[in-house]
């Protein structure tokens, strides 16, 4: 349970010493209580003290890394439960599953798909970030030499191993040990050898139970075996027991400081049919799991998930910007219309999208006003005559243009006059108020 | 160590009300908990699909949304039916787009005659949508409510600049209502109170805070309808506990996405299985939270929203 300030307070040393930067141990205190400091910034504080501390400002849902280097992939550190309230941290992890049993051919193509899978989307680069190899051969040799197969192949991958033979996850954990590949994992019967394994070669320790009862009671006894990387599955076996059990259990760690729930949690949202597989998956990606299985990662699959999970995890309190750029729409001629608006996204789409639906070929030029909306930017002194003829004179992607004609959305027609002044030899055009005008205006200009 | 379920309780509820008449009468919204949080409360009933027609031939739709189409959809009438009886739609949407004057600018008149026929052709709830284009559509809503009355029908969409006309409309007929407002909880409130001013129960009105598609802009519709749903469940504000409707097909089926062919960006894989991932996805993630109707269009993201749905219920 969160420990609140006066209570840190009182294990501190109380000398103010200044050396964690804060005028006070007091002010220390509350600042520990909100999570805005670390208390490995105290020299003096007790062992038993900071252990104590340690375990009170932990965060709710204990934070972790799958994988090893640049492009291991942070997961759990979750506060809230909707994200209006505040950013969710840590994207999840997708993790394509294949059974050592299908082969060499299949476990090298299902690695390189992982592997190939990154895709770029508004400046962000996006993949799968994991490849989990399902022990289903029964030959505990065969299952190492896929998982060493595999974790080869797509050497940037986290590695799972969906393995709850100990012998068998022992053998291929050997064989990989290097790219700490997380162990899923434990369960009631085979605790003690997993847990032992996880300790000894320092991994993530995934528990499956049936229910969190058996989940509670999984993280319990690992912890006890000195395991704290846990990872928990609860078996949810349909999308409404994911929602479900996810939601009780973000609810337990984050509203009562449920410890023995505090951790990321892994669903298997594997089915035959792949779009029911994307859309459960989807339902994984909002409801808060943390790593998720699927079966096969089309690239169609995949960019609709990784676009649900980017839009998801978006911080709602920063505008999402475009870069800014003079965009081409369907193949601009010289001459072609020349229009301008700000980079908040939301704008940029609405605008590029009816421009595409006015079938008129057209420039779009995108300034960099912080990601603000036209009439906010306006307001904010950052979509002003001057700044637009700066951006037109000095701005890149210009050079193409050759008829000097600028519309301005028709919410800022007031700069037309001014810009006039600043844009010596250009014309100024106002454009609709809303983007819903687009076509029409378009259209009517080009008839 | 056994495992204490955090179960919450809200004062609020989601307003239920029926829709079409007869059999395939069918129920929206409901319950006292967040969307299927089975496990502490009353859920909603079952999120409702409505398949989408249009008055005109669908040129402007995509390929790939058009072609499943392509044997019905130059007439209304055998497009409804064909959604009801060979889709399996539990409700129809028919858009009036063929009104907009920028468009086909087709009469109230001719819009009436439509709908007449359509829902000669059907027996599962129709919904009726105009063009957006605030003034047409106050003039042609008004026609096709008189038309469809006693039929039970959803009209849309009051906008702020129109409402009042098409509200009068549909409470003289005995119709349901879509209020649509801007991405903004305010502006649903708003809207939503303006509404029930007029004599309009809560209870008839559907509010539509606005959609938008996977990657452009999503995640503002979804919090804006989590916050809209929690503000009627946990705050109890009654301007905020119509059910809600999402139109996710329209805005789904014009972005690159569901139009840019495999050949020009491999990296995206199959057009096909694209676009109907994009749709099945975005209405998901509305559903989840708290979208009561959704609005959709190809028949394949209709069939694997009706699974994931079989799923969550």
């Amino acid at each position: 349970m969160a420990m609140t300030g006066v209570e840190i307070f009182k294990l501190l040393p109380k000398t103010n010493c200044k050396k964690c930067g804060f005028p006070t141990c007091l002010a220390f205190a509350m600042k520990l209580a909100q999570r805005q400091a670390d208390i490995s910034a105290c020299p003096d504080v007790s062992e038993e003290a900071k252990a104590t501390l340690g375990e009170a400002s932990a965060p709710p849902i204990r934070g972790m890394k799958l994988g090893v280097g640049e492009k291991a992939t942070k997961m759990g550190e979750e506060n809230v439960l909707f994200r209006h309230e505040k950013r969710f941290v840590n994207p999840c992890v997708f993790a394509l599953n294949v059974p050592d049993s299908a082969g060499d051919d299949i476990v090298l193509t299902r690695a390189r798909e992982v592997a190939e899978s990154e895709i770029d989307r508004v400046g962000q680069k996006l993949r799968v970030e994991a490849i989990s190899i399902e022990f289903a051969s029964g030959d505990a040799a065969r299952y190492a030499a896929a998982v060493k197969l595999a974790a080869d192949t797509a050497p940037d991958a986290g590695l799972v191993l969906n393995c709850t033979d100990a012998s068998a996850a022992k053998a291929a954990v050997q064989a990989v040990a290097a790219r700490k590949p997380l162990l899923y994992g434990a369960t009631a019967e085979n605790m003690e050898a997993m847990a032992a394994l996880a300790k000894e070669n320092g991994l993530i320790l995934a528990v499956r139970g049936q229910g969190l009862d058996e989940v509670t009671d999984l993280t319990a006894k690992a912890k006890a075996a000195g395991v704290n990387d846990l990872v928990m599955d609860g078996g949810a076996k349909t999308a409404r027991e994911i929602i479900e059990q996810n939601t009780q259990v973000r609810r337990s760690a984050i509203k009562k400081g449920d410890k023995a729930v505090g951790f990321p949690i892994m669903t298997n949202c594997i089915r035959e049919d792949s779009m029911l597989e994307a859309t459960v998956a989807a339902v994984a990606v909002a409801k808060y799991s943390s790593i998720i299985l699927i079966s096969q990662a089309e690239r169609w699959k995949n960019l609709a998930l990784f676009t649900l999970r980017q839009n998801l995890y978006t911080d709602p309190q920063v505008p999402m910007q475009v870069p800014q750029k003079v965009y081409e729409i369907a193949d601009p001629t010289p001459d072609s219309p020349l229009m301008i608006t700000t980079n908040f996204s939301l704008t940029y789409f609405i605008v590029a999208g009816e421009v595409e639906n006015s079938k008129v070929p057209a420039r779009l030029a995108v300034m960099d006003c912080e990601g603000l909306s036209v009439l906010t930017a306006w307001a904010a002194g950052k979509f002003t005559a001057n700044k637009i003829a700066q951006y037109i004179t000095e701005g890149e992607g210009f050079d193409k243009v050759s008829k000097k004609e600028l519309i301005i959305p028709g919410q800022v027609a007031i700069l037309s006059g001014a810009l006039e002044d600043k844009l010596p030899g250009w014309k100024i055009t106002v454009g609709p108020r809303e983007a819903n005008g687009i076509p029409a205006f378009l259209k009517g200009r080009a008839a | 160590m056994a495992y204490t379920i955090p179960k919450e309780s809200f004062p609020g509820k989601v307003h239920e009300m029926a829709l079409g008449t007869g059999d395939k009468a069918v129920a929206v919204g409901g319950g006292k908990v967040l969307p299927f949080h089975a496990f502490e409360g009353p859920v909603s009933a079952k999120p409702l699909v409505a398949i989408e027609i249009q008055d005109v031939p669908p040129a402007d739709w995509p390929e790939e949304v058009r072609t499943p189409y392509a044997a019905v959809s130059d007439d209304p009438a055998k497009w409804a039916k064909y959604c009801q009886d060979e889709l399996g739609a539990e409700a129809v949407a028919l858009r009036l787009v063929g009104t907009h004057p920028d468009r086909e600018n087709r009469s109230a008149a001719d819009a009436v005659a439509t709908v007449k026929a359509v829902l000669e052709a059907i027996q599962v709830p129709l919904v009726i949508l105009g063009s957006n284009h605030a003034e047409k559509d106050a003039q042609v809503l008004v026609a096709v409510a008189e038309a469809a009355s006693g039929k039970n029908c959803v009209i849309g969409k009051a906008q702020e600049a129109n409402y009042k006309t098409i509200v009068a409309a549909a409470l003289a007929h005995n119709h349901k209502l879509i209020a649509m407002s801007e991405l903004d909880i305010n502006l649903a409130k708003q809207l939503n109170i303006l509404i029930t001013q007029m004599g309009f129960n809560a209870d008839r009105v559907l509010t539509d805070p606005m959609c938008s598609a996977l990657g452009y802009g999503l995640e503002y519709t979804y919090s804006v309808m989590e916050r809209i749903r929690l503000a009627a469940l946990a705050q109890n504000d009654a301007t905020m506990q119509p059910p809600i409707a999402g139109d996710v097909g329209m805005y789904v089926w014009k972005i690159k996405e569901v139009t840019a062919p495999e050949a020009d960006v491999p990296e995206w894989g199959s057009l096909t299985e694209r676009g109907v991932a994009w749709e099945s996805l975005t209405a998901t993630a509305l559903i989840l939270a708290g979208a009561n109707l959704l609005i959709m269009r190809h028949p394949r993201a209709v069939d694997a929203v009706r699974k994931t749905v079989a799923e969550l219920v």
